[in-house]
């Protein structure tokens, strides 16, 4: 028996990249949320917290760098509203959401180098301990999703994308803005406490 | 009905054999290298077992144990059947060979992330097998790695050992999150035509409730071992109590990913279970939406009893009482799925061929291993019986039904289908008899050595003078004849395999009669699987549907002009 419509391939609700990003993410989501709750036991433990002959965190310094990073999650978002429409400013907005990222990792870096001269290392104190763990996992985040930004601007600007096809920005997209979310959280617990 | 379809992509002996993106390909290799970590698990065993009947005694083909060498020897022995034989083959090689058979689709819906997984598994599994041969010799902080026994090279016998063992763990999990990931994406956008959520086989169900509990359980897991790391290498003090650190921290993210793993064992094997008891009793499964409803159940109670691993690792005893209330509350699900299975058979038309058999064996020796739970399950009995051999003999009789019978039931099963020739039914027969019998034999007297209080984890038991009793070594000595009878019964096995892939019968497409789509594909199914895509019309249950001649009633069979429905 022949039906018609046999062979018409049904289109999914989600496609599958973008599908398999959302479940990467929440699996990053609850490694975050177990780092975190390691943080949260062990500070809630320690006797002083940050210990008297430890160095205190640049609140201010990383305070405008949240607001940095936040704002990358603004360009990466005009990025996605630009593909939808027509694809004409993808590419800028990818460029910029790079250079904020970039602009995120050197600030911390520049920081984390002023820290260990202060005498806050790894070995120094479980203060020192958590705080390069936590940053440290986020940092590497940040630097994978900065190399994805870059692989889909590229992409872009040779016109891989249009308003029909545009997954691949929509999975950077999604990804780009969970590590953007996590920031926010961890510099409330670590640095504001 | 043609094989063309298995000659449309001419290819490299390297594209098609070793950097394959087929899911059949992949689901081979994962099984071939999980059969042989299954090989190095259980001779490892065999160590074990001849050291606890014979403490001392030179082991024929391996000499005199040490104390290091015998802990080095557990942890890798419940290393490598847990994360390099109970994965791969149940979740990874099953789960790639039948979800996108099963669910009507060409392949898996990223190949090539497919294809990564299978090789950052393969290099996982040989960066533990070389942690056997650095300075100081593989871990031996016991397969749960516990800080501060993994904490500090000085307790762990040397600096390598635990560092490569976490390596490959890591890199372990990062080929399963591939995976994992893979087959859900698969499972939810690639079915067939006409196959709705509900029509899916079991199997599928369970493979895809196993890939989810495992991703959203890992990620502590990999937290700890990234702490742990750190602890060894970059000298935090995460775990180290005179740093201010915290040794039971590891403890609750590592049993939060690990109670939670063992539903990610059990399930596919239950899969494998649901899909050969409706073919072999011909009669549709007992309860098809319950045992889903139980699946789900399950896995989200095992987010919430891992604190039951702790009952006397000095944790609030405030947490006891609610840990063995979850704990006891999880076997009501899973209750709900074995006995939706026994009822499957009741006034079914049973035949017992050799997936049957080592079904119906899965369900008989899990009855045990879950019974036995309640007493680890509940704090008051827990304290006495933990880290004893009651705790050995309960976990072996719960993951060997999914793990080694669970296998065995799936091989005589779809061998046919992934090799395209039949196993020799006699042999496998004899092959079902012998391992039931001698698995039992090997873990039932390990329950009354645990109720007489020996302690697992101890090279010389004569060392101590309440367990230098005649009895005791004579249960030891029992376990030990069924251990090494219930290894070389697996001979059997092999060699049935290795005969019948030449010898064996020349399979038909369909050799079981069943109903589910990967039945309609060719014995074995070539590149693209499907000669012409499938669609579906009915669930994969309907044996013995009333008003036809067949008793069963394939899930692609469009139904009969004027039949109504």
């Amino acid at each position: 028996m022949s039906a018609p419509g046999i062979a018409i391939e049904t289109k999914p609700l989600v496609p599958s990249g973008l599908l398999a990003v959302a479940i990467f993410v929440a699996s990053e989501a609850i490694f975050f949320a177990a780092l975190i709750s390691a943080f949260v036991v062990l500070r809630a433990q320690a006797l002083d917290w940050p210990p008297f002959d430890q160095p205190r965190l640049p609140v201010l310094v990383t305070g405008i760098n949240t607001a940095i990073l936040l704002l990358s999650g603004c360009t990466i978002h005009g990025a996605l509203r630009s593909v939808r429409a027509s694809g004409a400013r993808l590419t800028g907005w990818l460029a910029a959401t790079a250079v904020l990222g970039a602009l995120f990792l050197a600030i911390q870096g520049y920081e984390w180098v002023r820290l260990v001269g202060f005498g806050l290392t790894t070995s120094s104190s479980l203060y020192g301990a958590t705080f390069y763990a936590l940053v440290g996992a986020h940092g590497v985040h940040v630097l994978a999703a900065l190399v994805v930004v870059l692989v889909v601007a590229v992409r872009g600007y040779r016109g891989r994308y249009g308003a029909a096809e545009h997954t691949g920005v929509a999975m950077c997209h999604l990804y780009w803005l969970f590590v953007v979310a996590v920031w926010p959280v961890l510099y409330a617990l670590v640095y504001l406490r | 009905m043609t094989t063309a379809a298995a000659h449309a992509h001419p290819e490299s002996f390297l594209r098609t054999y070793v950097f394959s993106t087929d899911h059949k390909t992949i689901a081979k290799q994962y099984l071939v290298t999980g059969i042989f970590m299954g090989i190095v698990g259980g001779l490892l065993s065999y160590v074990i077992r001849m050291q606890l009947a014979n403490p001392g005694q030179s082991i024929p083909g391996y000499g005199v144990i040490g104390p290091q060498q015998y802990n080095a020897l557990v942890t890798m022995h419940g290393t490598i059947m847990i994360f390099w034989v109970a994965m791969p083959i149940l979740l990874a090689a099953l789960a790639n060979f039948l979800i996108p058979l099963m669910i009507g689709a060409k392949d898996m819906a990223f190949p090539r992330l497919n294809m990564m997984s299978f090789w950052v598994f393969f290099l996982s599994t040989v960066v533990l097998l070389v942690s056997f041969f650095v300075p100081g010799g593989a871990a031996a902080g016991g397969w749960t790695s516990y800080p501060p026994l993994s904490g500090t090279a000085a307790y762990s016998g040397g600096q390598w050992g635990v560092t490569l063992w976490l390596l490959a763990v890591a890199l372990e999990f990062v080929a399963f999150l591939m995976g994992g990931i893979n087959f859900i994406t698969t499972a939810i956008n690639l079915r067939a035509p006409g196959m709705r959520l509900f029509d899916m086989p079991l199997m599928v169900w369970m493979q895809v409730a196993a890939a989810v509990i495992f991703l959203f359980s890992v990620g502590p897991l990999i937290a700890g071992a990234l702490l742990l790391l750190l602890d060894r290498l970059a000298g935090t003090g995460f775990y180290a109590p005179a740093a201010g650190g915290d040794p039971i921290l590891f403890q609750h993210l590592f049993w939060f990913f690990g109670h939670p793993e063992v539903y990610v064992i059990l399930l596919p094997g239950f899969g494998v279970i649901a899909e050969i008891l409706p073919v072999f009793s011909r009669k549709p499964i007992f309860g098809y939406r319950m045992i889903v409803y139980a699946t789900i159940i399950t896995g989200i109670l095992s987010f919430i009893v891992w604190a039951h691993h702790q009952f006397i690792a000095g944790i609030d005893p405030r947490l006891a009482t609610p840990f063995s209330i979850t704990t006891i509350l999880i076997s009501v699900p899973v209750a709900v799925i074995l006995f939706s299975f026994i009822a499957t058979l009741y006034r079914g038309s049973i035949e017992l061929a050799s997936p049957m058999l080592f079904a119906l064996g899965t369900l008989a020796v899990f009855l045990l291993g879950g019974v036995t739970g309640i007493h680890l399950g509940v704090a008051a009995t827990d304290i006495y019986f933990h880290d004893t051999y009651f705790v050995v003999a309960h976990f072996h009789y719960t993951l060997i039904p999914p793990v080694a019978f669970g296998f065995f039931a799936a091989s005589y099963f779809w061998f046919p289908k992934m090799f395209g020739r039949m196993l020799n039914e006699r042999l496998a027969h004899v092959h079902f008899w012998l391992t039931f019998v001698f698995m039992n034999l090997t873990f039932l007297p390990q329950f009354k050595l645990g109720f007489m209080g020996h302690q697992r984890r101890i090279v010389t038991p004569t060392f101590f003078e309440a367990l230098r009793t005649p009895e005791v070594e004579q249960l030891q000595s029992m376990a030990t004849v069924g251990a090494v009878c219930l290894l070389l019964s697996q001979i059997l096995f092999f060699a049935n395999v290795a005969w019948s892939l030449r010898r064996g019968e020349k399979a038909a497409p369909n050799p079981w009669r069943a109903n589910t789509l990967e039945w309609t594909t060719p014995s074995p199914p070539g590149h693209g699987n499907f000669d012409t895509a499938p669609v579906v019309y009915r669930g994969p249950y309907e044996y013995s549907p009333p008003g036809r001649s067949e008793d069963w009633f394939p899930q692609n069979l469009a139904p009969e002009k004027g039949a109504g429905s």
